[in-house]
């Protein structure tokens, strides 16, 4: 091939890396999400409606579950809301993996000459920002809930959104790349999410679950994710594991999902599914 | 090369060299249960307007997937610009331009955010983009709604923009698959009046899939397709000179027994297609009174005409053009394995 590469050396405009389509991709997913009203109403509105239903329902609550000694449920509910949000913003984001490809803008990424990597980073970076944001912006309900940040327990917290955030939209990638229609999508998250989030101690804790729950509840990378931020906000409540170990096995399952997802994508066919 | 000049000044070596900027050699495609290519060869030499056509089902949308490096072929290969489409398909995409017929702008960009994310895909940026933008809008005839979001535009516009996405990098090849499928009659004379000026003026190859005869009359080259195999390859006029002659068309009450008939008296090879009799014949205006004093009464009635293109399709496959599959080719969205 040596002689056939020398015939066309000027012709070829240098490859573009991994970094620069990335941030492109990444780019394009942020500026299609806040031009879209609905969605940024809905980003907003969903915790605030979260916490309003939650408030209105157990208004006095609030006030006892501070007093008390022993955590409070609502207390205990307020990080595994926080995980509940970021799952849902996370995965449901790649459905526009699924848009792309029924559009047709899929397709002119994938004639460019642009790493399969650069296309699963940037579109998992997207969803990723978009779902830490929303997780954020569900933070400044914590003073209600008796949480008080410093300044290192905050980073930690933003740390652990992200990258719960990260690994779920690597997930919510990996599903939604072999699919061509939303509703096999819908079909296919609802079968996962629920159970994910159930038992990720959100609800109730490990200590509460028996047998195979609780071994369910331990391979669930989920549990990591809500354990770690329930140490982070309540740093004197008991917990099961310690907040490093924590962190590593989120670090892993985001690694290992970015992995499935590239994996997916980096396959080349025999089959028209592009 | 210099960076900022506006001109496309890519002259690939190979053309100097003469080689074919496209060699496709044997290529086979097997989807599980069907053959969509049966052993397709043919070169596209540079600066060609080299077009596909074939009704649905031909396999020529499996080919474009092919030639746009999305899909691997069972077997055969194709050479794009000096690379392998199946073991260099990062080259080949440097090199290529691709045109789908779904769209692929980003609706809720604008004309320039979305060829500003274009060329960021292959590795343009800064100033140099920014100009390449401009002349390519201005090009297209949009400058002046470089900031308007592209849901905004007529599916005209939306074409143009398509058409500056896939040449914003300079490719020495552009693909097109059905680019006109939406389009009014003034929009696809406009688009193809473009083609004709990008070959011309900046050399660059164009393969444009189509199953219009009108459009393929407009290629320099054509390659057509029915069932996977390439029936016919050669300029439009020399496929249609090869039928030698005129076509002659007639009705009769039982076409069968005319052809039948024609055929023992003429020695011609007569035909029954669509309920008419058909046939090729040299000096046709000459045939004509002869027919019609053979057989008084028979005929009802009998037309003469210079063969087009669907009668090259009709010459070299035995049936009509639009004979298995009637329905016109969708007009967006996502094509099924069976195309």
């Amino acid at each position: 091939m040596a002689t056939q590469t020398a015939t066309f050396p000027a012709a070829a405009p240098a490859s573009a890396g991994v970094l620069l389509p990335a941030f492109t991709l990444w780019w394009r997913e942020v500026v299609r999400f806040y031009r879209q009203r609905a969605r940024v109403v809905g980003v907003i509105a969903s915790p605030l409606l979260f916490w309003v239903v939650i408030g209105s329902g157990f208004g006095t609550s609030f006030r006892s579950g501070q007093a008390a000694g022993q955590q409070h449920y609502l207390n205990y509910f307020y990080p595994g809301t926080l995980v509940m949000i970021v799952l849902f913003t996370a995965i449901f984001t790649m459905m526009s993996v699924i848009e792309d490809r029924n559009e047709g803008f899929l397709l002119s990424v994938l004639v460019a000459p642009v790493p399969r990597a650069a296309i699963v980073l940037g579109k998992v970076l997207g969803g990723t920002t978009l779902a830490t944001a929303q997780g954020l912006i569900f933070l400044v309900f914590a003073p209600l809930v008796g949480v008080h940040f410093t300044l290192a327990s905050f980073g930690l917290i933003v740390l652990t959104v992200f990258l719960v955030s990260f690994a779920l939209t690597a997930l919510g990638f990996a599903i939604a790349w072999p699919m061509d229609s939303t509703q096999a999508f819908h079909a296919i998250i609802n079968l996962f999410l629920i159970p994910l989030w159930l038992l990720s101690g959100a609800l109730f804790p490990l200590s509460g679950a028996s047998g195979w729950i609780r071994w369910l509840m331990y391979a669930n990378p989920l549990t990591y994710g809500v354990e770690a931020l329930r140490t982070l906000m309540y740093p004197e409540a008991p917990s099961a594991f310690s907040l490093t170990a924590s962190l590593l096995t989120l670090v892993l399952f985001a690694l290992f999902m970015f992995g499935l997802a590239f994996a997916l994508a980096n396959r080349r066919t025999t089959k028209p599914a592009a | 090369m210099n960076l900022n000049s506006t001109a496309i000044d890519v002259v690939p070596s190979a053309q100097a060299a003469g080689q074919p900027t496209i060699a496709v050699r044997d290529i086979v495609h097997r989807y599980q249960d069907r053959t969509a290519l049966n052993g397709v060869s043919f070169d596209v030499r540079p600066a060609e307007l080299f077009g596909l056509l074939g009704p649905n089902g031909s396999g020529k949308t499996t080919l474009f997937r092919i030639l746009s490096t999305l899909m691997v072929p069972t077997s055969g290969s194709a050479m794009i610009a000096g690379f392998d489409a199946v073991r260099q398909p990062e080259a080949v995409r440097r090199h290529i331009g691709v045109v789908f017929q779904a769209q692929s702008v980003d609706p809720k960009l604008t004309a320039y955010e979305n060829l500003w994310h274009q060329g960021h895909l292959y590795g343009l940026r800064g100033p140099e983009l920014k100009t390449r933008i401009n002349v390519i809008l201005s090009r297209v005839g949009l400058l002046d709604r470089s900031a308007d979001r592209v849901e905004t535009f007529s599916g005209g516009m939306q074409r143009r923009i398509e058409l500056a996405k896939g040449l914003l990098h300079h490719p020495e090849v552009l693909l097109l698959d059905e680019p006109t499928t939406g389009l009014d009659p003034g929009a696809r004379r406009d688009l193809w009046q473009y083609l004709q000026i990008l070959r011309d003026q900046e050399r660059v190859s164009v393969i444009v899939t189509t199953h219009l005869m009108e459009e393929a009359e407009r290629c320099d080259r054509l390659a057509i397709l029915n069932e996977g195999n390439l029936v016919a390859l050669g300029t439009p006029a020399a496929l249609t000179r090869e039928i030698g002659g005129d076509v002659i068309l007639l009705e009769a009450r039982d076409p069968q027994i005319l052809a039948g008939r024609i055929r023992a008296k003429f020695q011609v090879d007569a035909t029954v297609m669509d309920n008419h009799v058909r046939l090729e014949i040299e000096n046709g205006h000459r045939f004509v009174p002869d027919v019609v004093e053979a057989f008084p009464g028979e005929i009802q009635s009998l037309s003469v005409s210079k063969p087009t293109l669907e009668d090259v399709f009709i010459h070299r496959t035995g049936h009509r053009f639009w004979s298995e599959d009637a329905e016109p080719a969708p007009k967006s969205g996502r094509k099924k394995g069976n195309k």
